[in-house]
């Protein structure tokens, strides 16, 4: 089947469906895209299949060839994107022929694009996903990030007419965040004043930040926990450790583990805080799941209102 | 038996403060109950030691409606028998050349290898948990006598199928990956092959029991050395 060739496959370039769900009693992680936002845009843009397979592009650098004439558009973060060496912009549906090429520079704010297809890409699923988990060698082609030479097929055709995002509606990706997140697991093994510790002060990314969790810096919060039994990590979990630092957990962590846990990170904002970069800030801030859910509802219903222009 | 929040979209469920066969027992009827009368709403479950972590769909569900739905699915699980669940042999070739680390557990109790290879084959182990990489069975408990903490400077490379203890578990390590377990032997059977089905030959809550082979058998059986 044709579709893109890929001339340089950039620093991790991943294929992502939305996620593997219902595999965590194989002890399979769940994968998919860090910003389900900016994913989900892509699929809307070209409107695609909710859950069609995009191309999550991590700090940019890829470049490829298109086989066939489709449609695609280019969302997340801020890079300098090129068609046949012409600028182009993102979040805009446009079309690619047979032998154009296609770019995508650097990232300039966020650090995560993610290319969709009209259709998306046509990729197996195994355990009921498309998601590249490179650590268990599932999903994606062969489990592995996108190498020179790989072929993504699709099988779209060109979209009859084309839309954009308006600016405004658009994420915006800055340096400090502020992290929802939902107390629970072992947060009463937190004192009071280690928990206010925890919640008023930043943090800071340091540069272990990868697909399974981001290892922040900043005060040093301790539990009273000594030894705990592995349990189910759940998306979003901040773990904290001997050392007093919080992990965040992000889509390709362990499904189990034994460290204290004060809380989760909604989702809305592990997507924020996946696009953030070293040495970026962020305050933790608690929020009661009544609270969580109306943010979920509000953003689905936003997502849902926001209307797509014509170009 | 405590309900506390996960996540927004996530319970877990605490039903003791240690482990034992009965409230793993427990936990696999949880998850039976939960499976049959949920199965709308939830999207995952991790049964693990002594708890049991659900994920729901909020686009389905919420944390109150699911709550009370859980609350239900939690009664009437102590009836349940500890001996339920699928009793799983798998065949191990230890020996010195396929299990490094027999040698040191055998000095620490001041017993021979071939009493270790013994005591690691009298137990029935039920599978507590799967995680840490897909097809990872944590197998409790080990006889004290063969426990033995985690390397201080884990290996690089553990071969996909050596049987390993850690404290009071064992495992067979499903892959080739960086490990810091005891190895004492290799075992031939694929505990996780993605191109399979079931992917997996055990599942949590199952009962596993370990039996000698000869190096000859290990290699008919398709191990590799």
């Amino acid at each position: 089947m044709s579709g893109l060739l890929v001339k340089q496959p950039g620093l991790l370039s991943l294929l992502h469906d939305r996620g593997r769900y219902g595999a965590h009693n194989l002890g399979l992680t769940t994968g998919g895209p860090l910003d389900g936002l900016a994913f989900d845009w892509a699929n809307r843009l070209l409107g695609n299949d909710v859950n069609a397979t995009c191309l999550e592009i991590s700090f940019g650098g890829l470049v490829i060839e298109a086989e066939r004439n489709t449609s695609f558009v280019i969302t997340g973060a801020i890079a300098p994107c090129k068609l046949n060496d012409e600028t182009i912009a993102q979040w805009c549906t446009q079309d690619i022929k047979t032998g154009d090429k296609l770019e995508i520079g650097f990232t300039s704010a966020g650090t995560r694009c993610y290319l969709a297809v009209s259709g998306g890409f046509d990729i197996a699923p195994s355990f009921g996903s498309s998601s590249t988990v490179v650590r268990e060698k599932i999903g994606g082609l062969n489990g592995d990030k996108l190498q020179s030479s790989d072929h993504l097929p699709c099988s779209g055709d060109s979209l009859a007419a084309h839309c954009f995002l308006a600016e405004v509606d658009r994420p915006v990706y800055a340096d400090f965040a502020r992290l929802r997140v939902v107390p629970g697991y072992q947060q009463a093994a937190f004192e009071p004043l280690q928990q206010w510790r925890f919640f008023n002060t930043e943090y800071r990314l340091t540069e272990r930040c990868d697909r399974m969790g981001f290892r922040l810096e900043g005060e040093i919060v301790h539990s009273n926990m000594v030894g705990m039994l592995s349990e189910g990590i759940c998306h979003g979990a901040i773990q904290i450790p001997a050392d007093g630092q919080p992990i965040v957990l992000m889509n390709d962590r362990q499904t189990i583990g034994g460290y204290p846990k004060i809380g989760a990170v909604i989702p809305r904002d592990t997507a924020v805080l996946s696009q953030m970069t070293p040495g970026t800030q962020v305050r933790f801030e608690a929020i009661s799941i009544e609270q969580a859910h109306n943010i979920h509802c509000l953003e689905k219903a936003r997502f849902e209102r926001s209307s797509l222009q014509p170009c | 038996m405590r309900i506390e929040i996960a996540g927004q979209n996530a319970f877990i469920v605490y039903f003791a403060e240690q482990t034992s066969a009965a409230v793993s027992a427990q936990i696999q009827a949880a998850v039976t109950n939960i499976l049959a009368s949920m199965q709308d709403s939830i999207v995952d479950l991790v049964p693990s030691y002594a708890s049991l972590l659900v994920i729901f769909d909020l686009d389905r569900s919420d944390h109150f409606a699911v709550k009370q739905q859980l609350r239900a699915a939690l009664t009437n699980l102590d009836s349940v028998d500890a001996s339920a669940g699928s009793l799983v042999t798998l065949p191990v070739y230890y020996s010195a050349e396929s299990g490094p680390d027999l040698e040191v557990i055998a000095a620490r109790s001041n017993i021979g290898i071939d009493d270790v290879i013994e005591i690691h084959q009298q137990q029935e182990y039920r599978v507590y948990a799967i995680g840490f990489a897909p097809g990872f069975a944590y197998l409790g408990e080990v006889d004290e006598r063969i426990a033995a903490p985690r390397l201080a400077t884990p290996r690089q490379k553990v071969p996909r199928g050596a049987v390993a203890i850690a404290d009071r578990q064992t495992a067979v390590y499903p892959a080739v990956s960086p490990g810091g377990w005891n190895l004492i032997g290799l075992c031939p059977t694929r505990m996780f092959d993605p191109g399979k089905n079931p992917s997996m030959p055990v599942q949590v809550g199952d009962r596993i029991r370990f039996s000698a082979i000869s190096r000859d058998e290990y290699i008919d059986q398709g191990g590799e050395l």
